[in-house]
């Protein structure tokens, strides 16, 4: 039997210790016709050979060539050594750090994190994680609920311009509370979130506003002027951000006159694999002010009897296991190991190397949108300035064009056509630092054929115009 | 931890919570029996002054490391002070739960029935709990 | 003592190896959107990062080092080449929101596992996208919010719990907007019929259980149980965390449950990681089917597809922004193909095999069960409370002390209505020497408890710190490194 150690001697000299005569002996407690006497045939049992044919068969239906895919998920190089240390069985198989001497690698390396996210973020305290970006958006909405008191009601107010599977995460999970979510539009001219749509808005009970950086659509919020906004209307600021740019951009805790007040987001990008869309990690700080309202766990420095310095998770009082219903959220495991690899990454970048990768991923942009403009058939969306994404309108039905890329082992970008319809047949497309101006090219020669083809389609073999 | 006093001046609801009527004005704390359940307290979080409270209302938490312990009122009125000094120093409810260690001081509204346990019931509850 | 990688930084520094190449040309994004400062990120060499990160790892516990008798956490082996498999390129670079046609080979792990979960639990329907128990717990508790919205039922607004459930429980319902109404145990470890029964109503949105109990004991009565919650208009809810005591031998549907999560770090062996990620699937009985999160994968002829809200109007909707902890979703599938059906089913019998031998050395060593009549299912609880009065020692001494015989220490005071206990979970994976190795080390400590206690109330001695002043750290907070301190 496969991980159970047991001979028969084993089982023999355990049942007579116990005293019964056979395993099934064990389970009398259960009604007899509460149990089964076996389970469905299934799938048939493989050995760790046969299973290893069976997935590199599976994964490599799964591979592509080239990834122009971001909308929430970013590929990055990943060094080697930080999944080879990641999966030390020291860090991989290792329980959460509730017994504190046990687990000192576990919690400093976690202090470490929370230092290098509360930096990263120019905020004061960060939590060890919650499940990832759209989660740790909802959570961000109910810690905000919490600590804004004076509100009997709590209106949200979150950007069209948020990603629209966070916002549906928020649905889901505010729905079940008394809170309001209220969506912005965005600025179809330039894509971002201005004033003048914030004006529009009621701003009685207002808690909190949502600011994304970089938006959805990779372009940039002008977040100064949106932070100061919300809090002239006594709305706390919750901004929600790929990790990764804030080591180039203007972080949270430096928006506007006071600093944003949360922040929040997905920290796949650093050093985290695409992996089928998991396991990833949310990331969330905040101002000193509303620490005891931080969901999730937190790890505190302290000392030890003998005044020596260790690690230990803190303030637990806040969570499940011991407020209970009154708990700051029901979140129990968190993703430590995910949290490990992003450490392991930043240390590795360091925060120059880290902003190069920024920039790269940025200066490639420019090359891409330089070349995809001049491509007839593509044009450019919003008139201004992205990170590493930005919104292309093609002349030819998006669906066709990425299943023709995607034969070519191509992803080419995200169809925006059911979360923005009002955009019409548009594409939002990624570049990061690992593309060369060959993939580069590459990418634009075949978006061009597949335009074309599109176009030729409505011509026969004799070049003659036929129906489509 | 002391030896679970329980002053005779005082009076006492059924949550751990300590009165002390000064005149027109009642002050609040949570009791020794209480305090020593908890262990060393981290942190207090009061009410807002001037806020009115309903009688079994939650109005304060008192935490440790291995429990956060709602304070129930004891009786309806408006907050009229609260006691600073434990944001700094949460201990001092502890040391002192009857004394330094006070949480806030509240008016009753007119015309409030005030219903508490004298010393010795709240004794006497203290121990058909500790079953 | 470790340095913090931050005290070992020079400006300057960096793993440059793994830094791209920059052009010269001038930003394009205005100055006012542009950080000015540098963040408080390490600045060290690649070999120092690899080295201060494997020297934090040896400080920890794990599995691949140290036993773990963590009742109802489940720490059984985690296969390692599940682990590598689920790293492959094709796995690792595939981008969540490629599309269907590029997507079969995860999409085919996924269905099947879904099909796994559905005949192990006996239940109509499930979908992977929880992250976790609690997530899971989330999911379950709204469809049954959801449920009784669709049958304009406003009434339902209360969720029972036992006292003795896992704190997630609660915290859930509240998360849900539900009150919560704790129901009593009695003395034998099962929960209050009398009390149920008094406590349903019109009110009842449903009851959340776990079967064993948390207190380690099967709930003998929970036909009965599910005929009250059923006859009063209600829903039952499982949750998964000690599955592994009956995965193969009892199935929740069959139970009467209506929906139930399913840990796939306890039960499916996924690792741990320090603290996650885990995997939190949710199985339906038919009344919830239209509820569950979104996205699953259907099968249509011999390509796979995904269901999204379009296709499943009465969702409670998505809970992440993709699919799940597809990895860990990939792991599970791996290593219910390495059990087989026959391996399934060994699970709960070596499981219950471990923990009944381990529970009748320790009983006989003068331990005392919590509740002495009844069979241990895959997990146990001991009571210190004699040992507490007479020798004036906790079970977090004894827990403390463990950690110097290289065992990792048991779960400690929970559930929180048995005093000072430990409740104890071997799992299938461990040899009967590591488990009588565990019980003569417990024996050993309960002698020093008595001729040496204080090595007790000062342990652990050989750790890389002593105990830690956690009074300290929640006082006064340090969360995190300021470099003008020393």
């Amino acid at each position: 039997m496969p991980f159970v150690p047991h001979t028969e001697q084993d089982v023999k000299e355990m049942l007579d210790t116990i005293g019964v005569e056979s395993i099934q002996d064990l389970f009398d407690e259960i009604p007899a016709n509460l149990r089964v006497k076996t389970l469905p045939d299934g799938f048939p049992q493989l050995t760790e050979m046969e299973l290893g044919r069976l997935m590199r068969k599976r994964a490599l239906q799964d591979s592509i060539d080239l990834c122009f895919l971001g909308a929430g998920a970013y590929e990055h190089h990943i060094p080697a050594a930080v999944w080879e240390v990641t999966s030390r069985g020291e860090f991989l198989t290792a329980y959460t750090p509730y017994q504190a001497e046990a687990s000192q690698g576990t919690l400093q390396l976690l202090y470490e994190y929370q230092t290098m996210m509360a930096s990263l973020m120019s905020l004061d305290v960060s939590n060890a994680s919650l499940y990832e970006g759209g989660s740790a958006l909802s959570e961000a909405i109910l810690m905000a609920a919490r600590t804004h008191r004076k509100n009997k009601l709590h209106r949200i107010a979150i950007p069209q311009a948020v990603h629209p599977h966070y916002r549906d995460v928020v649905r889901a999970i505010a729905s079940q509370l008394e809170i309001e979510i209220v969506e912005v539009p965005y600025d179809s001219a330039t894509g971002q979130t201005t004033l003048a749509q914030l004006e529009t808005l009621s701003t009685e009970n207002l808690t909190a506003l949502v600011i994304p950086q970089p938006n959805f659509f990779g372009v940039l919020e002008d977040v100064d002027a949106l932070t100061d906004w919300a809090h002239k209307h006594n709305a706390l600021v919750i901004g929600v951000v790929n990790p990764l740019a804030m080591s180039l951009l203007k972080p949270p805790g430096q928006w506007g006159k006071k600093g944003a007040d949360i922040a929040c987001g997905e920290g796949q990008p650093l050093g985290v694999p695409l992996a089928s869309g998991g396991p990833y990690y949310g990331f969330l700080c905040c101002k000193q002010e509303y620490v005891r309202q931080l969901p999730g766990r937190i790890v505190g420095r302290t000392v030890d009897q003998e005044g020596k310095q260790g690690f230990v998770l803190t303030l637990q009082a806040r969570e499940q296991h011991i407020r209970r219903a009154k708990a700051t959220s029901n979140i129990c495991t968190n993703q430590g190991l995910l949290v490990t690899a992003s450490t392991i990454y930043m240390s590795l970048l360091g925060p120059e190397g880290l902003r190069k990768v920024a920039l790269a991923s940025h200066q490639n942009l420019q090359l891409l949108k330089e070349k995809l403009t001049a491509i007839p058939g593509v044009t450019l969306v919003f008139n201004s300035t992205s990170f590493h994404e930005i919104v292309v309108r093609l002349s030819k039905p998006v669906e066709a064009v990425l299943e023709q890329l995607a034969k070519e082992k191509i992803q080419a970008g995200f169809n925006l056509r059911k979360s923005y319809p009002e955009l019409g047949n548009s594409l939002l497309i990624c570049v990061t630092e690992t593309k060369t101006p060959a993939d580069i090219d590459l990418f634009v020669k075949q978006l061009s054929a597949a335009l074309n083809a599109q176009a030729d389609k409505s011509k026969n073999k004799n070049g003659e115009p036929c129906n489509v | 931890m002391t030896n679970n006093s329980v002053p005779k001046t005082l009076k006492y609801s059924k949550s751990h919570e300590w009165v002390r009527q000064d005149e027109d004005v009642f002050t609040i704390g949570i009791t020794d029996h209480a305090q020593c359940m908890l262990g060393d307290l981290v942190y207090v979080e009061l009410p807002e002054p001037e806020s009115s409270l309903e009688v079994g209302q939650e109005c304060a938490v008192v935490e440790s490391v291995k429990a956060a312990a709602d304070v129930y009122c004891p009786l309806s009125g408006e907050i009229v002070e609260i006691n600073e000094e434990l944001l700094e120093n949460p201990q001092l409810v502890n040391e002192d739960p009857y004394g330094k260690g006070w949480l806030f001081r509240i008016r009753p509204f007119e015309n409030e029935t005030i219903n508490l346990l004298s010393a010795d019931q709240y004794t006497k509850q203290v121990a058909s709990e500790a079953h | 003592m470790s340095k913090l990688i931050f005290e070992q930084s020079h400006q300057g520094r960096s793993a440059r190896a793994q830094v791209p190449h920059v052009t010269n040309q001038k930003l394009a994004i205005p100055a006012h959107l542009l950080r000015t400062d540098q963040p408080l990120l390490p600045q060290v060499s690649e070999l120092q990062v690899v080295r201060h990160f494997t020297n934090l790892s040896r400080k920890n516990f794990s599995i691949d080092t140290q036993f773990y008798p963590l009742g109802s956490c489940t720490m059984k082996y985690n296969p390692r080449g599940v682990h590598r498999l689920a790293l492959l390129d094709g796995f690792a670079n595939h981008h969540p929101l490629s599309l269907d046609m590029n997507s079969q080979g995860y999409m085919s792990c996924a269905f099947e596992l879904q099909e796994i979960l559905k005949s192990v639990t006996g239940m109509k329907a499930v979908s992977l996208t929880p992250m976790a128990g609690a997530q899971g717990e989330f999911a379950g508790v709204a469809m049954i919010r959801a449920y009784h919205k669709a049958r304009n039922d406003a009434a339902r607004t209360e969720i029972l719990v036992p006292d003795a459930a896992h704190g997630t429980n609660p915290a859930t319902a509240a998360q849900c907007g539900f009150k919560v109404r704790e129901i009593p145990t009695d003395a034998a470890g099962n929960v209050d019929i009398d009390a149920l029964r008094a406590a349903v109503g019109p009110h009842t949105a449903g009851i959340m259980l776990t079967n064993p109990s948390t207190l380690g004991v099967f709930e003998q009565k929970i036909q009965e149980i599910a005929k009250i919650i059923h006859e009063a208009g209600g829903l039952l809810y499982y949750d998964g965390a000690n599955l592994n005591a009956i995965l193969g031998k009892v199935r929740p549907g069959d139970m009467g449950f209506d929906v139930m999560h399913i840990n796939l770090h306890k039960t499916f062996a996924t690792p741990h990681g320090g603290g996650g990620p885990g995997g939190g699937p949710v199985a339906v009985g038919e009344r919830l089917v239209p509820f569950l999160p979104t996205p699953t994968v259907t099968k249509v002829g011999d390509t796979y597809h995904w269901l999204t809200e379009k296709e499943c109007p009465q969702t409670i909707g998505r809970l992440s922004a993709f699919m799940g902890n597809a990895g860990i979703i990939l792991r599970a599938y791996m290593y219910a193909r390495l059990l087989g059906k026959e391996g399934m089913i060994r699970v709960a019998e070596f499981a219950t095999l471990n923990a009944n031998y381990l529970l009748t050395r320790l009983k006989k060593a003068g331990f005392t069960p919590a509740f002495a009549g009844r069979r241990a299912s895959h997990e146990f609880i001991i009571t210190l409370k004699n040992e507490a009065k007479e020798l004036h020692i906790t079970a977090l001494d004894v827990a403390k002390r463990l950690l110097d015989y290289n065992f990792h220490a048991p779960t400690m005071y929970f559930p929180l209505m048995v005093p000072e206990c430990l409740l104890i979970e071997p799992t299938e994976t461990e040899s009967k020497e590591v488990v009588d190795a565990f019980a003569d080390a417990l024996i050993e400590i309960l002698q020093e408890a008595k001729t040496d206690p204080d090595v007790l109330k000062t342990a652990p001695h050989t750790l890389p710190v002593r105990r830690l002043d956690e009074v300290k750290a929640a006082r006064e907070l340090d969360l995190v490194y300021r470099p003008q301190e020393k």
